[in-house]
């Protein structure tokens, strides 16, 4: 089928970006940038990688029309809406709680927070 | 009520997409798994009711905003976080950042729209939302390439940091 090369496409960017993420966490200075690569650049990736599987699961329920390939791919795609529902969440409540510890941003050319609660 | 029977509808839609292909019953389901789900989403929206519809406001009920929910995630936000996602990409490999945290003013009325537009500014790349001030509904967001000229004024100029997020925000929330 072609879609398997879609399927090579998807699990291509995917693992891009999911790499490039873990190299973000460690070139980045401090917290913040870090969250940057290690929330947003993993869930675009995992967002690609989890169309994979959808793509993968559709193919073969078109090929050999078994139930539990249309419960794989509907349940990945309930996966990719949490992930997508849950991981700003998370970001923003490491960010909030980093910054109400007191923990600066290193090498930042403004801090309107800060400058807040004084 | 009202608030009880949304929320129950919405647990048993998924509850059916969670268990489709489970049967021949209506192609997709077993008659087991839907009596169980009914009673299931029961219990589930009476528990949780006072969660889902907290504010007590319906406005979200209206299928247009979720038509453009879907325009808009499929469309603008899609873009912006590709564009997004290959910067950072870039910055990743060089190492050229100038990070700091600035305020915006979206200038939206409602939690939900401003929830919808941090949750936006977060998922893009580049931008992630630290910090709201709920008395006034600015916005803390650190960026992760500030434009020059911008940390000097009060407010970041929102197009330069999330683009039509807050437009889009006001269509679909409020």
């Amino acid at each position: 089928m072609w879609t398997q090369y879609l399927i090579w496409i998807f699990l291509g960017i995917g693992l891009t970006f999911n790499g490039l993420g873990a190299i973000g966490l460690l070139r980045f200075p401090d917290v913040y940038t870090r969250l940057h690569a290690a929330t947003k650049a993993t869930t675009f990736g995992s967002i690609f990688t989890s169309l994979a599987v959808v793509t993968f699961a559709f193919t073969q329920l078109y090929l050999n029309g078994k139930m539990a390939n249309l419960q794989l791919g509907l349940h990945t795609i309930v996966a990719i809406a949490s992930l997508l529902l849950t991981n700003p969440v998370g970001a923003h409540a490491i960010a909030r709680a980093a910054h109400r510890s007191g923990v600066k941003p290193e090498k930042a050319v403004v801090d309107k927070l800060a400058e807040v609660k004084k | 009520m009202k608030a009880f029977i949304v929320t129950t509808i919405d647990a048993y839609l998924i509850y059916l997409v969670l268990t489709a292909g489970s049967g021949n019953f209506l192609y997709f389901w077993s008659p087991a798994e839907m009596i169980m789900g009914v009673f299931l989403a029961i219990i589930v929206g009476a528990v949780s009711r006072n969660y889902l519809c907290r504010s007590r406001n319906y406005r979200m009920l209206n299928p247009v905003r979720w038509f453009k929910f879907l325009v808009y995630g499929f469309g603008p936000f899609f873009e912006a976080m590709a564009k997004a996602n290959v910067d950072v990409a870039y910055r990743v490999i060089t190492g050229k950042i100038r990070p700091g945290i600035v305020k915006i003013n979206p200038e939206l009325k409602t939690d939900f729209g401003l929830t919808f537009l941090a949750n936006s500014i977060t998922l893009t790349p580049g931008t992630l939302s630290v910090d709201v001030d709920e008395k006034r509904n600015y916005l803390f967001v650190h960026w992760i390439n500030v434009k020059k000229g911008e940390e000097k004024k009060e407010f970041a100029d929102y197009r330069y940091v999330c683009g039509t997020f807050p437009i889009w925000a006001r269509r679909i929330a409020e």
